[in-house]
């Protein structure tokens, strides 16, 4: 080879390892396009921003939810350095094997990188916070995040705002990835069906992190950045006082209390008791508390008035009287004898014969069991099956057996059975009225949710719609946020069938069986009930609606194993509608005091303990 | 003296300006890899890059002074520079300072140096020295070949004690030298078909292989004209292959370190483990990957500020390069590098005097080597071996010793002008 040769071969060399470096740099840098994505996984960090939850107000702008902040004590582990140990576990009140144990438990979690911030202790408490505070300087590595809570500012209402909590696995699943591990949403209340409004939108803000995952900046000046939208402020139907008056009366009893504006279906009140304070569910005990509450064998965290259905009892038999003049069977002066009961369905001693109002006033079971079976038994009808199908389609347009459709989560349909299930048990057209008897006076297979009885006395007192009850008033200030909740909902009973009824109901709280819920000046029509219960003591049931004229306010009153109706359904009605229309209770002081001490619980406990 | 003073026209001033570009885009590059918004002040000298604006001082002022020296100071202190950098060596073994693993470096006053660094150009002056001595002739005499093995495999096997494996392969570039001074060109072919055949055995068991070369061998003997001796030839280089792919798998389990076995696993794609000894390539491909056709522009790789690729201003400046200015700005690059190359080739085959000639090819055989293995290592083509990208990375001695030997070279070259007017005088 000669030298000429030689050098020609060495540029050869060159020139080849240049293109095979070129070729390579072509495929790694415009062919293969995975190289770029890999890239911004490595600098690119998603950085959640939370949104403050929006407030929650009464109907007349009290404040009832606010925002409060918690401490997490979080730590960059890589940052720790020279940590007095036993000065820091003193402050945090931790042994050194639970501080040991702490970390441990960190470096074991998901995603765990020493030069990441983690939270090392949550919601640590407020005297922690500043003791903490003061040696923040000494314990290097650590410091103090600042998140929301909920803070209740009155201990009412704990049903209707619910509370929030961490969002379970299969919420996160359905979110499509918008919840994360660790994030607050509502989990009952209007903070749950609310959820969504209250809640805002969380901000996303992209970083710059290097290979150890610190931050170096942000991502092309915040260019993608997205802000935060704050939840909305809520305002609810409830009148405070009156939920706070509701919740007193139903101190020591267990059942509920909904009161609805009528003309609006605005839900002034609804107190489901035994209640509890929700200032409970909020903050570092927050689980404890929740398996507390959950193990009361008074069941505090039940929503009773939304969702338990008890059998209605005698307030039924205003229903009764309304479906019979619809179906052409009854009229005001149709009248009935009362021999002390009609078949095995037994009566108390009142005066015979009676018309229709004369009924209503005394509540008397004999005269609407005809009725029902006049209804059931319609010659009109072909078969038992359609008539009850009647019975059933006015039933159901008072809005009983199916949920009304309340803005609150766990709404229950109650109890109100089709046709065919009778057909199941006694074979088709092998049963009739007389088969089915009790239903007519609010007993059998009739169960009804406090609020749905609620509904139908509102319905009453507009002679013939309601407006779905609901619980959320304003959202941001802005009036009727639902539109769906300004339409009337017509039962299947003609206007002009009511009055009778609505004067049949005056006379029970002028004359009749609820004497005691009278309210000077104030006209009030009702209806007590007193509701046989297979399971024990009686139900004390009282439904209401006042003024006659223009009613404001119609209620429900259950009081679970108390017995007659007028003993304490009425008389706690009474005093609701009378704290709603005229804020003053003082010529039945000795009324209010003797609902407000009465400990029906410990009765009952007793009375119990005597009869084992 | 004063006539062998070059003047200024005779030095190759095109050489003399890529260097100070590649200097002044070495700079660039590792402001750009350590930049950090919070101190972008370019003359920070607590950062690498006011430090290495300070070695580039310091290499203008020592290349300067190279280029004012007579050149007969190279030809008469050759052995003399080569002795003083083999008892360098020998010294660090002894006070070195450790840093990475290998004991290659010695402190003084806060600066690290490199005794290697300076080794390849001692040993270049040696080599050039000796070959262009009168009466040695490297093609036929057997002696002469042995000294200057000799003269290359002293250092390396010191360097290698240091544990220094990437400086003790650059003096494989020699072999090119060689080459140009009469080393037969099989050698070459032979020392090539070797190391392809030492990354097949780590890929495949030895048994297939030795199956594959001796049908290759039959082929061959069933083409050609058939004389004993060739047919001789042929099976004994079929056994010292068979006798070599052996002993490589052999020498893979139980003489290499578990880092290095690991290294190499990477680089032939065996396990793939991007946590561990993989990262540094992975990252670096990624690196380079993300650049695209146009790059991200001068500051603005994301790989590089945020240390995603370690030993960035080092040994992986090339990602920056990647990364900032992409497929066109690697292209270039590359391309400008390769331009020296042939430029120092030229000006190496131009020398009139043996000992200028060989020495210029060192230094285009040294820079090569450098280039080839660093760039390759930063595209996942070559094992990660810790040598520096010449005039680029960062690091003083590193940049001086190239500096020093691209400038004798420069120097040397300046003088070819009185050499001709001295042989008409």
């Amino acid at each position: 080879m000669r030298s000429g040769e030689k050098q020609i071969t060495l540029l050869i060399i060159f020139l080849s390892v240049a293109l095979i470096y070129i070729a390579r740099l072509f495929y790694l840098q415009v062919i293969d396009t995975s190289y770029v994505y890999f890239a911004q996984n490595n600098v690119l960090q998603e950085q959640t921003i939370y949104p403050a939850r929006g407030l929650i107000y009464d109907r007349n702008g009290e404040l009832l939810v606010y925002n409060d902040a918690i401490y997490d004590l979080s730590v960059i582990p890589e940052q720790v350095k020279n940590l007095d140990t036993l000065a820091f576990c003193n402050v945090l009140n931790l042994s050194k094997e639970e501080f040991i144990a702490t970390f441990a438990r960190l470096r074991r979690q998901k995603g765990y990188s020493p030069w990441r911030p983690i939270v090392f202790q949550r919601q640590i408490t407020i005297p922690t916070y500043a003791a903490f505070q003061e040696k923040l300087y000494d314990f290097q590595g650590f410091f103090v995040e600042v998140r929301t809570d909920r803070k209740y500012k009155h201990s009412n209402a704990a049903h209707v705002m619910g509370y929030i909590g961490e969002v379970s696995e299969k919420q996160i699943e359905s979110s499509n990835g918008y919840y994360r591990m660790g994030d607050f949403v509502g989990q009952s209340g209007v903070e749950r069906t609310y959820e969504k409004v209250l809640g805002g939108v969380k901000g996303t803000r992209y970083v710059l992190v290097d290979s150890k995952s610190r931050t170096q900046g942000r991502y092309k000046n915040g260019e993608f950045d997205t802000a935060a939208l704050a939840g909305k402020n809520i305002h609810l139907t409830i009148n405070l006082k009156l939920q706070q008056l509701g919740e007193a009366l139903m101190k020591n009893k267990i059942g509920s209390i909904v009161a609805i504006e009528p003309s609006t279906g605005e839900v002034l009140s609804l107190v489901s008791s035994p209640t509890y304070d929700p200032n409970l569910l909020v903050g570092r005990e927050r689980g404890n508390m929740y398996m507390q509450l959950l193990k009361d064998p008074y069941k505090p965290l039940f929503n009773r008035p939304i969702s338990a259905p008890y059998p209605p009892g005698s307030i039924f038999k205003v229903i009764m009287s309304l479906m019979g003049q619809q179906e052409g069977v009854l009229t005001p002066a149709t009248s009935y004898g009362c021999h002390g009961g009609y078949l095995f369905v037994g009566c108390h001693p009142h005066g015979s014969p009676l018309q229709l109002r004369g009924a209503i006033a005394v509540s008397c079971n004999a005269y609407f069991c005809q009725v029902y079976r006049s209804v059931v038994n319609n010659p009109k009808y072909k078969h038992v099956e359609d008539a009850y199908q009647k019975f059933y389609d006015h039933a159901y347009s008072f809005g009983m057996g199916h949920q009304l459709g309340i803005d609150l989560f766990g709404e229950g349909p109650g109890v109100l059975k089709k046709s065919t299930y009778f057909d199941k048990i006694y074979g088709r057209y092998r049963w009739q009225a007389l088969t089915t008897i009790s239903m007519g006076i609010g007993q059998g297979e009739l169960g009804i949710t406090p609020l749905q009885m609620a509904n139908a006395t509102a319905a009453i007192a507009n002679k013939g719609y309601f407006i779905t009850p609901h619980i959320v008033k304003k959202i941001d200030n802005k009036s009727n946020p639902n539109p769906s909740f300004n339409k009337k909902n017509w039962t299947s009973v003609d206007t002009g069938y009511f009055q009778v009824v609505i004067d049949g109901m005056q006379d029970v709280v002028e004359h009749g069986t609820a004497y005691i819920a009278r309210i000077p000046n104030i006209t009030v029509c009702g209806k007590t009930g007193t509701a046989q219960n297979p399971h024990g003591k009686d139900h004390s049931v009282f439904f209401a609606f006042a003024p006659k004229e223009n009613p404001k306010i119609a209620i429900a009153v259950f009081v679970e194993n108390a017995g007659f109706g007028a003993t304490w359904a009425a008389p706690i009605a009474s005093l609701m509608i009378e704290e709603y229309l005229t804020g003053k209770h003082e010529t039945r002081k000795y009324l209010l005091d003797r609902m407000l001490n009465a400990d029906l619980i410990k009765r009952n406990d007793s009375t119990s303990a005597k009869a084992k | 003296m004063t006539a062998h003073q070059p003047k200024p026209s005779r030095i190759d001033w095109v050489t003399l300006l890529i260097y100070a570009i590649l200097v002044c885009f070495g700079l660039v590059c590792i402001y750009a890899s350590v930049f950090k918004e919070t101190h972008p002040h370019i003359w920070d000298t607590s950062q690498n890059y006011g430090k290495q604006l300070i070695w580039i001082g310091v290499s203008s002022i020592v290349g300067l002074m190279i280029l004012v020296i007579d050149e007969k100071f190279f030809f008469a202190f050759a052995y003399f520079i080569y002795g003083f950098s083999i008892i360098l060596l020998i010294a660090v073994l002894g006070f070195g300072t450790t840093v990475n693993g290998s004991s290659s470096w010695i402190e003084i006053g806060g600066f690290r140096m490199q005794p290697a660094e300076f080794a390849k150009f001692g040993t270049a002056l040696a080599l050039a020295k000796y070959l262009s001595g009168y009466n040695v002739n490297f093609e036929k005499n057997r002696k002469v070949q042995i000294i200057s093995a000799l003269l290359i495999f002293t250092p390396m096997l010191i360097i290698l004690l240091q544990n220094e494996t990437g400086s003790t392969l650059v003096f494989a570039s020699f072999i090119f030298v060689l080459f140009r001074e009469g080393l037969p060109g099989w050698i070459l072919l032979a020392g090539f078909i070797f190391i392809v055949l030492s990354i097949l055995a780590l890929l495949y068991p030895p048994v297939y292989l030795i199956i594959g070369v001796s049908i290759l061998a039959g082929i061959f003997l069933l083409l050609v004209r058939r004389t004993r001796s060739l047919v001789l030839i042929t099976i004994g280089a079929v056994v010292v292959a068979g006798l070599f792919v052996s002993s490589i798998d052999y020498a893979f389990q139980n003489v290499l370190q578990a880092h290095q076995r690991s290294r190499i696993n990477v680089l032939l794609g065996k396990n793939v483990d991007i946590k561990g000894a993989g990262y540094n390539v992975q990252q670096s491909k990624i690196a380079i990957g993300s650049g695209g056709l146009w790059g991200k522009g001068p500051l603005q790789g994301t790989q590089n500020k945020f240390r995603f690729v370690p030993e960035q201003s080092t040994d992986f400046i090339f990602c920056t390069i990647g990364e900032e200015y992409g497929f066109a700005g690697s292209v270039a690059f590359i391309g400008f590098y390769v331009f020296l190359l042939y430029r120092l080739l030229l000006m190496a085959e131009r020398q009139r005097q043996k000992f200028n000639r060989i020495y210029g090819y060192s230094v285009v055989c040294i820079l090569f080597f450098h280039f080839l293995i660093n760039v390759g290592m930063t595209l996942g083509l070559m094992p990660v071996i810790g040598i520096p990208l010449p005039f680029i990375s960062y690091g003083g001695s590193a940049l001086l010793s190239f500096t020093i030997l691209l400038f004798i070279f420069i120097r040397l070259d300046a003088n070819r002008v009185n050499e001709l007017r001295t042989a008409f005088d």
